[in-house]
Order: structure tokens, then C-alpha cells, then sequence
């Protein structure tokens, strides 16, 4: 397992306590999650998702990912609608172990305005892995 | 005592080692409130040869015999089994292995279970069978708790009244503390089930039907499965004797989504109702919500063939309360058993069987009819089916018992309707000298 | 050449059933029909399943070379924690293939089937005095099935007193059955921290308790391998918010004769006789988990129920307060006929003395071996000692290296990576079967081993290397399931 020091966490994108990341793409949000996450959990083997328009609060769960021995839910970040999920990675769950920034998980449609700044930075959340 | 191979002098050095001066020091975190007093009540211990002489004497004391003919199947069916299934099934590199978690160390169960799985789907016409279910009323029960799990939405469940009494009992256990609500579909006068409540109800996650039913009938899966898919319900079909599927059309061809049921008749013995076999099987898109252990596919390091446990991350140890099943034990070696005995037979040996099964309960049927008995219901049925006498019946019963004959069981218990009706069963084991016997102390 | 059996030694190499046979052959003498051919209506008539056609030396073969790939108790040491791989005795296997049991069927009326009836009634017997209940079920199938039938009594006891209650109290050390089971009963498990001992704390329970809380599900002694000493305390707590107290049974191996459950105020209890009463596992089972409850529950358990009166036995089918049946017949009988034989054979001083050995050999095991690997709770441990990977760590070598290395000696691993409050536990049950050299001959291969984890730790990376197969790629089977050949 990485060091977290060698942890990728990209300045540009939002993360949560619970190893998500979001990246505002114009008017909707992608989901995915962080290296640290990825690293943990090891080899992902399927991810479960949510249906396209399927709606969710803030922090609630919308899917999961399994490695062999492992499972963990996901959370949104924001409250909204799922308009994409990531097709590819139903074939090839390890793209998430590979970059699991460019392999994002969901795309939402956000309820609010508001909810996307106040999500931790790369480096508070840098913090918070630090405990 | 000699499982327990210690001597004083080692138990001495042992203690010695651990610091203790005796065995009862080793339990000092216990505290005096939890000790049992004095010794467990039990008797006294038994030499093997006084346990032998016990066992014999348990057994004469048992009424129906091994000679007996019993022609009752109602979900406990007397087949032959091939001496080497008990010979092989009692290799103790089988037999006293712990679930596979070690796959390099238990390729012959994992190979063996594959073989299971792959001889199961195909018996059932289905994409994935699962490893081994306890029974077939667990295995009922946990087909439709997976119907709830897919439809999240509905909350209830319908299930034919054709279904063995024992297995409905064993969902209602395991529905009483949900808030799922079970609706039971009645009987024709076909003995078929009567769909026509369906249209009823727009909120079933499930309708289960067995096949051949508890009184012998051959449901009409087919069309059963289109009525309860225009429901928007997945269709559970459920089965006590698998081996009608050597010659009838398989669930899965009839359009069944989730098949369970008992396997007992795939190489194991009565044995007073178990062990028997769970077997559960579903099409591809529900693998996921499967309960109970898969065995897949996969290479070693060096690129060979092997097997392993597998989509683990349904089951319990993994995903706790959130777990497809709480079951973690299932029927192991009954499985790898139920598997040998379908490789014994062979795709043309299970066809031959089956038909040889379909004939003797046909020949039953028309020497019952033609001694005045009247056969409940018209419809096709494969080894069993319901009788009605004329007058009681149980005297002729206690008679033929007596011969060394258990001529069917009354199912008014089941079934008030037909109080006084039985329902027989004709298998391979059973010779047209039986048959006539039968019939002729009907006659007399 | 390479797939002539034997070029991989003396282990075969086999096929699958379906890559053998010839359409035609037939492994099974079916008699010829003595009565007419009764053709099946046609629009019912299927072709029958696709099933390869071997003869029995084909199966014969087929199944035995299978068998040498596979390691069984009778093979060696198997000291899995948790799961009680002790001697499975030989007299059980002939005795539960006692004719006229094998032949009994479940459904014929009580005078017919006597016998088997007083098996019943003698093992709910027996059981009840080894724990000092009142009362048993020998219905449930495995263990997990038995923590079900005593969640329902749970949720049928609260729900006579008027109430539904909604969650459940489960240490973290509980087996993953638990929660699962409690679960299928809409409990929502609460987790109960366990203290720097390893014990419940009356204080964490006390806490957590309330009238929306049904009870607590303990298995004692604990996944730890300690007996938790608050147990009446902690019962005393759960009782007086008007819930029950569930004993998870998985560990009695180490307690026969010493504790009586009834005193510690457990409620219900299950046991795995495929653990402490010897009956083989068979691969993944079948097990056996019968329930034993105090008196003020027994009209919750399964019926038919089996009955003495006179000389005579009888199932008693008419109890309205039943949770129901658990099974379609009498559970997993000839498992219980094992068990049965076992109590029989062993009596009351050697059931206690087995439990007295189980905890001598893993006292002895976590004494000699303290020193090599890292122990999180040193504490008297019962029939099972846990430790970890911890003091490896700095070379790069885990738990799954140790065990799978184990394999290459002729050992089966540990239990590795539970119980989950340990990261990288190693869970050692030697059990009571295991005499003292066989013992130290374990300890002395781990001591080798973890030499190995120095000197030349790709000695555990790849192993096992002696095996037909190394180790399996259980990430491609997961993400590319092929459960079907």
C-alpha cells in the first residue's frame, strides 16, 4: 500500500471524508474516488451503480465497489440526479486502480448551487488521511 | 479415551510450559458463577462395539424396515445409489476438508463443486447454480427473499399451494419477522395451480410454483410463467424430485427466473429427511443477488486451470448484515454426491431412469383405476400422484405394511379437501410384483 | 505429452467430467422395465440435459484423483480458528449409515419410525445437559441457521409482549453470520466495542441498551479465544431493558463441562455439532446447528417437536406460540446421528476432558510461539490464540505469505485476517485430537517459516510451490465470472 506521500491528489477536483472526489464539468459534477480509496480496497473487481435519474441527498449512498475480499459503499458528495454513469468501467472495473481520476463513477446534476465549494480541498483532505 | 491422544506425563510438560500446576487452572478467567456442578448427566461412555450393539437395537426397533417397499415419495424419494458414490463421497480427503478458502489445498472440492454447479444449470436449463442451499425449503425461502432483494419495490410474494407443505411452512419461518406479506395461490380441480387471483394483485416481487407438484400434477410451467411475468413478478419455480427433468422440459426452458429445490433424490439416502440438498439456480443477470457460496473459474500463477471461491463479496463473512444470506455452511458433500450421481447417470442413463420412473407410476395408476380406485386428478403427472378409495383405506394400509409394504401417506393433514386421499409414489426400486401386491390387497 | 496422468508427479492430472466420456456409456445398472412403456404427454417433454456419458471407472478415477488434490483432516493438522477441525471419528460414519436409519423416510407416522424418533429425543437430551438448558430444536441445518431460529424466538418473545423491537446488540468480534442472521429478522445490528482485553465491557453495554433493543448475540468464548468473564453481568444489564441473551455456540469446544450456559443467563444458544461433536465438514458441509433455549422460550421453538411419553416417542405438532419450521423434515438427521454417536462414545469425563485438552494445546501453542509473532491480547487464552503479522511487517511479508508458505510443510493455514479488531490476524485452534508432538512439530515449522520471512522471504511470496497449483487468481475470477463450464 502507498505511503501518503506518494498519494496522487490532484489540486483542481474536491474531495470528502469518505475517499470521493468531484470535478465541476461545466453544469454537472463527475464522482469518483480518490487514490488513497482506490489503493486501499486494491484490485477492484465490479462496480455497483446507481440507474441514470435516480436521485440522491447529500453523503447518501448511491453504489459500492468490490475488490475480492472487500466491499465499500460510495456517497455523493452533493445531493442531485445521476445523468451518466461510467459505461466503461462495467467491463473494466480496474481502470479505477489505474487513474482514478480520469475514471470517474457517476455524473450528477446538482440539486443545489452551493454544496460543490465546500467540499475539502486536496490538501485539508490531505489532513484528514493524516488523522 | 482414543481421540484424545494425550499421555499424563505430556499433559505434565505442557502445563509446565503454559506455567499451570492443572488442567482446571487453565479456566481461571471463568468466573465460579458460570461452572457447571458436578459432571455433565450423561451416560456412561460406550466401547465401539457396545455402540454398535446400541445402534442395532435402535434400529430393530424400527418398524418399516430397510425391506419395505415404501412407495411414498411427498419429497423424500427411495432411488437406487450406486455403491461408489457412498465410496467416493466417503473419502476423507472430501469428507473431513473445511470449506475451500485455501483453494491449493482443496482443488478436489472446488473442481468437484464446478462440476456440481455446471451438471445443476444444465439439469435446470438456467445460466448459475450455486453451491448448495441446506434444503429445499431453505432453498424456497432464500429464492423468494432474492425476488424481494431484485423487485426492492414490491412486498409481497405469491406461492402455489402446490408447493410442499414443509417448504411453505419454512418460508412463512422466514418471512414472520419481515414485513413481507405471502399470498397462497389454490389449487384446480386439475391440481394445477389456479393463476386466475393474479390479476389481483400488481405488487408481487415473486410467484413460485413446484413442479411436478406435492400431489404428483406437472404444472403447465410454461404458460404459468407468461401469466406471472405480465404481472411484472419474477417466476420461481421449485422442484422435490429433479429427476423428472430427464424427461421433461427444464424450468429454465419454460421461462423460470430463479429454480430451487430438494436434491435428496440426486444420490442421497432418506435418512429420516436429511441431509438433503438445497439446489438453486437463476439466470446470469441475478448472479449477484444469489445467496450461498459460487465456485468459479480461474488460472494459477503459472496460467493452469483452477478453481476458487468466488463474487465472495455477496456472502455474509464479507458484507455482514448487508448479505445476500446468512448462510455460511451449506450441504457440501451432499453437493459433490448429487454431482457424482448425476455424472453416474449420464444424460442417456437420467433419460432412461426418468422414463423408467414415468412407467411404473403409470402402471400403478392404471392397475389403482381398474381395482376401483379413482385417480384425484386427470392431468399428467411423472412418479407420484393422489388416490381416492372407494372406502377407507387404512386397514388395506395397515396390511400392506404389514406384508413389507408402505402404500402411500394420507394427506388430509396437508390438504383437508382431500382428507382420506394418498398420495403413492412408483420409482425404479419398486417391481411390478410390488405393484400387483398392492393392488391386489386393494381389490380384496 | 502433458496431459498423460503423472508427468505432474503423483498427482494426476484430470479433466472436467464433460471433457471425458462417450454418448452411450452409462455408470449405473438400471433395471430393464418389467411393466409397459407409458410414453409423457408431448407438450410437456423436454430432451433431457446435456450430462456427458462416463462408465464407473471413468467416475471412479475421475473422483479419486480429484480427492488428491484436496487436504482433509485425516490428511493433517488443520488448526483453523474458529471452526474446530478435530477428528472426525469413523464409528459416526457407520453409524449414521445404520440401514434402517439411511432407509427411514421423514414422513411416515410416529409408531413406524420409533428409532429414529428416540435418537432425537436422547440427543435434545444430552444437549440440554451438556449446556444446562431446558430445552432444544434439532431442526436448524448449520450454525447460521440456528442464530435465525433464535432471532425469531427473540422476535417472538418480544412481539408476546406486545412489542417490535428493532436492533441488536453484536460485538465486534462476532463471526459475519451474526449480523447477517439478525438481519433477515429486521434487527439493525448495533456494534459493541470490545475492551483493551478483548472482552466485553459492562459499561459499553449498559450504554447501548435500550427498550428498542431486542438483546445481544455473544459468542462465548469469544472469536479472541476468551471467555467473556461479564457474561452475567452483561445479561443482567440486557435483561433488565426486557431483552434476551443470545450464546453464539461456535466455541463450546472449549467449555464441555466446565460452564453451564443457564448460569452465565443465556437465553438461547446454538451449537455446531459440525464443530464440537466431530462431525466431519465435508468440504463446506453439511453441518448441524440445533437450538437450546430456557423454559420460559420453549413454546417459541420449531415444531413438530419431538416428545417421550411412557416408552413411547411422539412429534408434537400442536404448539400455536411455534416460531415454525426451519426445515422440511428433522434437520440434517444423519448429522445428528453422528453427533449422537459421538456422545455416546465419548461420555461425560472425556467431553470435559476434550475441552480441557483443546485449551492446553492452544496454550501451549501461544506460549511457545509469543515470541515470534506479535500477540494483541495477551491474555489466558480458551481453545484458540490469535495473533498477527505486525512484528513481519518491516519484511515485507504478510499473513497470507505465512500461510500459504504452510501449505508447501503440509499444514492447513490458520483462520488469516479474522477476527476483524486484529489487521492481519492469525487464528490457531489446534483442537484436542492433536497429540503433543504433532504440536511441536507445528510450532517448529512457523518458527522455521518466519526464519524463512527473514533469510529469504520470496520463499513466501510465491508459495505454496508444492501443490498441483500455485497460488489462484482470484481477481480475474471475480471480475470475469465463469461459474458454468
Amino acid at each position: 500500500m502507498k505511503e501518503l506521500s506518494e498519494l496522487i491528489l490532484p489540486a483542481d477536483i474536491r474531495y470528502t471524508d469518505d475517499h470521493e472526489w468531484a470535478r465541476q464539468v461545466g453544469d454537472t459534477i463527475r464522482i469518483g474516488v480518490s487514490d488513497y480509496a482506490q489503493d486501499q480496497l486494491g484490485d477492484i473487481v465490479f462496480v455497483e451503480f446507481p440507474e441514470v435519474g435516480d436521485t440522491f441527498e447529500k453523503g447518501e449512498e448511491f453504489g459500492s465497489l468490490e475488490s475480492v475480499k472487500a466491499v465499500s459503499e460510495l456517497y455523493l458528495p452533493i445531493g442531485g440526479e445521476i445523468v451518466a454513469i461510467n459505461e466503461a468501467l462495467e467491463d473494466s472495473p480496474e481502470l479505477i486502480n489505474e487513474d482514478p481520476y480520469a475514471n470517474w463513477i457517476v455524473e450528477i446534476k446538482p440539486a443545489g448551487d452551493d454544496e460543490y465549494d465546500a467540499l475539502l480541498n486536496a490538501q485539508d483532505y490531505l489532513d484528514t488521511l493524516k488523522g | 479415551m482414543r481421540y484424545l491422544p494425550h499421555t499424563q506425563e505430556e499433559i505434565a510438560e505442557m502445563l509446565a510450559e503454559v506455567g499451570k500446576e492443572s488442567l482446571n487452572d487453565l479456566f481461571s478467567t471463568i468466573p465460579d458463577d458460570c461452572r457447571m456442578e458436578g459432571d455433565i448427566d450423561l451416560p456412561p461412555s460406550m466401547t465401539e462395539w457396545e455402540l454398535d450393539a446400541h445402534m442395532a437395537q435402535i434400529g430393530a426397533s424400527m418398524r418399516v424396515t430397510p425391506q419395505h417397499k415404501v412407495l411414498v415419495g411427498a419429497g423424500s424419494y427411495h432411488h437406487y445409489i450406486p455403491e461408489m458414490i457412498r465410496a467416493l463421497a466417503s473419502r476423507s480427503e472430501f469428507l473431513t476438508a473445511y470449506t475451500p478458502y485455501q483453494p491449493e489445498m482443496a482443488q478436489g472440492t472446488l473442481q468437484g463443486i464446478y462440476e456440481y454447479q455446471t451438471l445443476t444449470a444444465r439439469l435446470l436449463g438456467m445460466d448459475v447454480a450455486n453451491a448448495s442451499i441446506y434444503d429445499g425449503g431453505a432453498a424456497l425461502a432464500e429464492a423468494l427473499l432474492m425476488g424481494l432483494r431484485i423487485n426492492k419495490k414490491c412486498k409481497k410474494v405469491a406461492v402455489s399451494k402446490g408447493i410442499h407443505p414443509h417448504h411453505r411452512q419454512v418460508v412463512r419461518t422466514y418471512l414472520q419477522a419481515t414485513d413481507f406479506e405471502i399470498v397462497e395461490l389454490p389449487l384446480g380441480e386439475d391440481g394445477r395451480t389456479d393463476l386466475a387471483s393474479l390479476a389481483e394483485y400488481s405488487d408481487l416481487a415473486a410467484v413460485a410454483l413446484q413442479s411436478p407438484n406435492f400431489l404428483g400434477v406437472i404444472e403447465d410451467l410454461q404458460a404459468a410463467g407468461e401469466k406471472i411475468h405480465e404481472t411484472g413478478a419474477l417466476f420461481v419455480t421449485s422442484f422435490t424430485e429433479p429427476l423428472a427433468f430427464g424427461l421433461l422440459k427444464n424450468p429454465g426452458e419454460c421461462g423460470a427466473d430463479i429454480v430451487c429445490g430438494e436434491g435428496q433424490s440426486m444420490g442421497l439416502a432418506r435418512s429420516f429427511g436429511g441431509p438433503g440438498l438445497g439446489m438453486f439456480a437463476c439466470k446470469d443477470k441475478f448472479t449477484r443477488n444469489m445467496p450461498g457460496r459460487l465456485v468459479g473459474e480461474t488460472v494459477d500463477k503459472d496460467g493452469k486451470r483452477g478453481f476458487v471461491l468466488t463474487l465472495a463479496t455477496r456472502e455474509q463473512h464479507i458484507r455482514r448484515e448487508k448479505a445476500t444470506s446468512n448462510i455460511c455452511s451449506n450441504q457440501g458433500i451432499c453437493a459433490m454426491m448429487a454431482g457424482m450421481f448425476m455424472a453416474t447417470l449420464g444424460g442417456t442413463g437420467l433419460r432412461e431412469l426418468a422414463q423408467l420412473n414415468h412407467s411404473k407410476a403409470e402402471y400403478l395408476k392404471s392397475e389403482l383405476r381398474k381395482a376401483g380406485a379413482e385417480i384425484v386428478f386427470d392431468s399428467p403427472t411423472f412418479n407420484e400422484f393422489l388416490v381416492r378409495f372407494p372406502s377407507d383405506f387404512k386397514p388395506v394400509y395397515k396390511q400392506l405394511f404389514d406384508n413389507g409394504i408402505v402404500a402411500g401417506i394420507e394427506v388430509g393433514r396437508y390438504y383437508p379437501q382431500y382428507k382420506g386421499c394418498y398420495l403413492f409414489c412408483a420409482t425404479e426400486t419398486v417391481g411390478k410384483g410390488d405393484i400387483d401386491a398392492v393392488v391386489q390387497e386393494v381389490r380384496r | 505429452m502433458k496431459n498423460v496422468p503423472g508427468t505432474s508427479g503423483l498427482i494426476m492430472n484430470e479433466p472436467l467430467l464433460w471433457e471425458k466420456g462417450k454418448k452411450g456409456r452409462k455408470g449405473m445398472s438400471i433395471p430393464a422395465a418389467d411393466v409397459p412403456q407409458v410414453e409423457m404427454v408431448s407438450t410437456l417433454k423436454g430432451a433431457g440435459p446435456d450430462f456427458p456419458d462416463l462408465s464407473e471407472v471413468d467416475i471412479v478415477r475421475h473422483y479419486t484423483r480429484l480427492s488428491q488434490w484436496n487436504f482433509g483432516v485425516d490428511t493433517g493438522m488443520y488448526p483453523l480458528g474458529s471452526c474446530t477441525m478435530k477428528y472426525n471419528p469413523k464409528t459416526n460414519e457407520k453409524q449414521a449409515a445404520t440401514p434402517a436409519i439411511g432407509a427411514a423416510h421423514p414422513m411416515l407416522d410416529d409408531e413406524y419410525v420409533q428409532g429414529t424418533l428416540k435418537i432425537m429425543y436422547d440427543l435434545q437430551q444430552y444437549l440440554q445437559a451438556i449446556t444446562g438448558m431446558p430445552a432444544a430444536t434439532l431442526q436448524p441445518s448449520a450454525g447460521a441457521q440456528g442464530e435465525l431460529t433464535g432471532m425469531l424466538i427473540f422476535d417472538a418473545y418480544h412481539r408476546s409482549k406486545g412489542s417490535k423491537r428493532t436492533k441488536i446488540l453484536i460485538p465486534d468480534t462476532a463471526h459475519g453470520t451474526n449480523p447477517a442472521s439478525a438481519a433477515l429478522c429486521g434487527y439493525k445490528p448495533v456494534p459493541v466495542a470490545s475492551n483493551a482485553d478483548g472482552v466485553l465491557d459492562v459499561e459499553s453495554v449498559a450504554a447501548l441498551m435500550d427498550e428498542e433493543t431486542a438483546g445481544i448475540m455473544v459468542t462465548n468464548p469469544n472469536t479472541l479465544g476468551l471467555f467473556e468473564s461479564n457474561i452475567r453481568a452483561v445479561a443482567e444489564i440486557v435483561h433488565a431493558k426486557g431483552g434476551l441473551v443470545y450464546g453464539d455456540g461456535a466455541n463450546m469446544n472449549a467449555i464441555m463441562g466446565i460452564v453451564d450456559i443457564s448460569k452465565c443467563g443465556v437465553d438461547v444458544m446454538h451449537l455446531n455439532l459440525h464443530k464440537t461433536f466431530s462431525t466431519p465438514h465435508g468440504g463446506g458441509g453439511p453441518g448441524a446447528g440445533p437450538v437450546c433455549v430456557v423454559e420460559k422460550l420453549k413454546k417459541f421453538l420449531p415444531v413438530p417437536h419431538v416428545l417421550k411419553e411412557g416408552e413411547t416417542y411422539r412429534l408434537d405438532w400442536n404448539n400455536p406460540d411455534s416460531i415454525g419450521r426451519v426445515h422440511g423434515y428433522h434437520g440434517n438427521y444423519g448429522v445428528l446421528v453422528r453427533a449422537y454417536s459421538y456422545i455416546l462414545s465419548m461420555g461425560a469425563a472425556n467431553l470435559k476432558k476434550a475441552s480441557q485438552l483443546a485449551v492446553l494445546n492452544a496454550n501451549y501453542i501461544k506460549e511457545k510461539l509469543r515470541k515470534a509473532l506479535h500477540l494483541p491480547y495477551d491474555q489466558p487464552c480458551m481453545h484458540e490464540c490469535v495473533f498477527s503479522d505486525a512484528k513481519q511487517h518491516e519484511l515485507k511479508v504478510s499473513t497470507l505469505d505465512i500461510a500459504k508458505r504452510l501449505i508447501d510443510y503440509g499444514y492447513h493455514p490458520p483462520t488469516i485476517y479474522f477476527p476483524l479488531v486484529v489487521p492481519g490476524a492469525i487464528m490457531i485452534e489446534p483442537t484436542e485430537t492433536e497429540c503433543k508432538e504433532d504440536i511441536d512439530q507445528f510450532i517448529e515449522t512457523i518458527l522455521l517459516i518466519l526464519e524463512e520471512a527473514k533469510t529469504n522471504p520470496e520463499l513466501l511470496h510465491s508459495a505454496p510451490v508444492r501443490t498441483k497449483l500455485k497460488r489462484l487468481d482470484e481477481t480475474l475470477a471475480a471480475r470475469k465470472p465463469c461459474l458454468c463450464g
